[in-house]
């Protein structure tokens, strides 16, 4: 890489011609104050883009959750707080939220478990688990929405594989319902989640696990551990720093779940499978039409998952110490 | 590895570790399979689609006149994909330099605050950035859509190029300034080349967002002309008197998958490089 010839005359040297001290301080004071204007400068499109699409719409979403705020309407000035008891006395507040948890629970415990298992299968490397790692991994390339549109294709009694097989094997002569009734609309999700982010977090625990040095093994070895004492002992301890920011990771986007439910269910059979995005979603486009319900809402999700994400950093620093 | 003994314990080895082949393989081929059926199911016969008798692309002439033609809504993608990852690489690079080379007041709080974007949730400020863009006359553009995707892309990118930055050796940079370059053109024919590899992390990253995201294009764009591919093709399977027409779905998603699974089986390294920032994050 060539540099390119000096335009102007070099500064350094020409800062120790000066005997003085005086003049060499106010040089070296006033290239600190240019580094720190440059800086500054460097720094001002990420300041713009922080302030116009996240500071002002923070400070906008707080406005707007308590003034009444009509999507067509517009704002029609403060109301506190009725968006906030109209947000929670919805009907499908509770059901949403209790839905919600749930698939966030199972979803966590199923995919670090598998991620976990994964790992663990792929963790030597070898040209075959070069080749797992990838057959893996490929499905985190697509996204949660492609993804999702491919299960429902997958998924569906006329076009899905299943579904022919069963009826052809004589297992069945209906056909089978994978999003017909709430459970198995919940299930199907999650083994829809579980293919498209086990690779993800199989990588992370892959680190994890090779981070951890072979001498810790052999000398639990000499000592006569067994495979499950040292799998116990030493690595589910050594890798719980990943663990945890897995978990918090699953955590806070299974919370967040959107776009899986709005494409395989739509919410439904019943309203069983709607999240409290979807809610949020539905309350400000989909026949709610009220910005303000929606954005009581938003500031509700926030403060549950900061308080929850708090939580999680607690009990993972209680831990450590 | 010539001696009898040794190739014996080979294939006793082998044996041994059948299991482990046949589930391991088993795995792959479940990972493997919705990719490889999607891809076969768009082309093969199949009742209530375009493509009734024999193999071949109906499903794919019925995506080119769906609405506005799927070509209208690759370029919609395309657009929003390149704007986005022009302002993230642009954007980052800049703040990244500016974060791990300058000091500054408000430095710190600065950065710390483009990292909080991680901890609101999208629907939280899409709420209000539909009002916004409103106001400011990005309503129902790709521009305005684009600048959205970037701001959710810069925790991750600002993150990544200031470790970039930090791991240049400070004396490069100091022999280039003493040579009278200016610190930007010290960034332009030193640094650059330096952070070369974070800097298509973060390109690859902010393309595959914008490529599919769909939560914010469903809250932000409402004419249908202007929609990107997820949310056309999400739309697309509830056409035609609610009958689904599965065939031209999976076509879509191979359309929606292909540059993707292109990408990442060329950019794997700069994937899983990602991946690893992602993990030091925590």
């Amino acid at each position: 890489m060539s540099i390119q010839a000096p335009t102007a005359p070099p500064a350094a040297p020409a800062a120790s011609r000066l005997t003085k001290d005086g003049p060499r301080r106010r040089w070296q004071r006033a290239l600190r104050r240019r580094r720190g204007l440059a800086g500054y400068a460097y720094a001002a499109p990420t300041a713009a883009f922080v302030a116009v699409f996240f500071v002002v719409p923070l400070v906008l979403v707080a406005q707007m959750s308590v003034s009444d705020w009509g999507l067509f309407a517009g704002d029609k000035g403060v109301n506190a707080p009725d968006n906030f008891t109209a947000a929670v006395d919805q009907r499908l507040f509770w059901p949403a939220v209790r839905f919600t948890v749930k698939y966030t629970v199972v979803t966590t415990v199923i995919l670090i478990a598998m991620a976990l298992l994964l790992a663990l299968l792929v963790q030597e490397s070898t040209r075959w688990t070069g080749f797992l790692r990838t057959a893996i991994l490929v499905p985190s390339a697509l996204g949660l929405a492609s993804a999702s549109l491919l299960f429902y294709a997958l998924y569906s009694p006329d076009s899905g594989p299943f579904g022919a097989a069963a009826q052809k094997v004589g297992l069945t002569d209906q056909p089978v319902s994978f999003l017909g009734t709430p459970n198995h609309a919940l299930w199907s999700t999650v083994a829809l989640i579980v293919w498209r982010y086990a690779g993800f977090y199989m990588l992370l625990l892959l680190v994890a696990l090779q981070g951890i040095s072979a001498d810790v093994y052999e000398a639990a070895e000499l000592d006569g551990a067994g495979r499950w004492q040292r799998f116990g002992r030493i690595t589910l301890p050594l890798i719980r720093p990943t663990l945890a920011l897995c978990t918090i990771l699953c955590v806070t986007g299974s919370l967040l779940a959107f776009d899986q439910f709005y494409i395989l269910t739509k919410g439904g059979p019943d309203n069983s499978t709607l999240t409290i995005v979807q809610l949020i979603y539905n309350a400000a486009f989909q026949g709610g039409n009220d910005l303000g319900v929606a954005a009581a809402l938003s500031i509700i999700v926030l403060a549950a998952l900061l308080l929850i994400n708090a939580g999680q950093f607690r009990w993972l620093r209680g831990k450590e110490s | 590895m010539n001696s009898p003994s040794r190739r014996g314990s080979a294939v006793a080895g082998l044996a041994l570790r059948t299991p482990y082949y046949v589930l391991t393989g088993g795995l792959a081929a479940i990972f493997l399979f919705p990719l490889v059926w999607a891809g076969l199911r768009s082309v093969s016969p199949q009742a209530g689609t375009a493509q009734v008798h024999g193999w071949g692309f109906g499903n794919y002439d019925t995506l080119t006149h769906y609405q506005a033609g799927i070509w209208q809504y690759v370029l919609n993608s395309a657009i929003v994909s390149v704007l986005t990852v022009i302002f993230t690489v642009a954007t980052s690079l800049l703040g990244g330099y500016a974060f791990a080379r300058f000091t500054f007041p408000g430095r710190n709080a600065l950065f710390m605050l483009t990292l909080a974007i991680l901890m609101v949730p999208y629907a939280t400020l899409l709420i209000p950035l539909y009002v916004l863009l409103n106001r400011i006359g990005l309503d129902d553009s790709l521009l305005g859509l684009a600048l959205v995707l970037t701001m959710f892309q810069l925790p991750f990118a600002t993150f990544m190029m200031r470790i970039s930055f930090e791991a240049i050796p400070i004396e490069l940079e100091e022999a280039a300034l003493v040579d009278g370059c200016g610190s930007f053109k010290a960034l332009l024919w030193v640094l650059i080349p330096g952070v070369r590899p974070g800097l298509i992390t973060v390109a690859l990253f902010a393309f595959l967002a914008a490529w599919n995201d769909f939560i914010t294009p469903l809250v932000l764009i409402s004419d249908s002309n202007k929609l990107p591919l997820p949310v056309a093709i999400a739309n697309l399977r509830a056409q035609v008197m609610g009958i689904i027409d599965y065939g031209a779905t999976e076509a879509g998603v191979v359309v929606l998958a292909l540059p993707c699974i292109v990408l990442f089986v060329l950019l794997q390294r700069q994937y899983v490089r990602g991946f690893m920032s992602g993990a030091l994050k925590g």
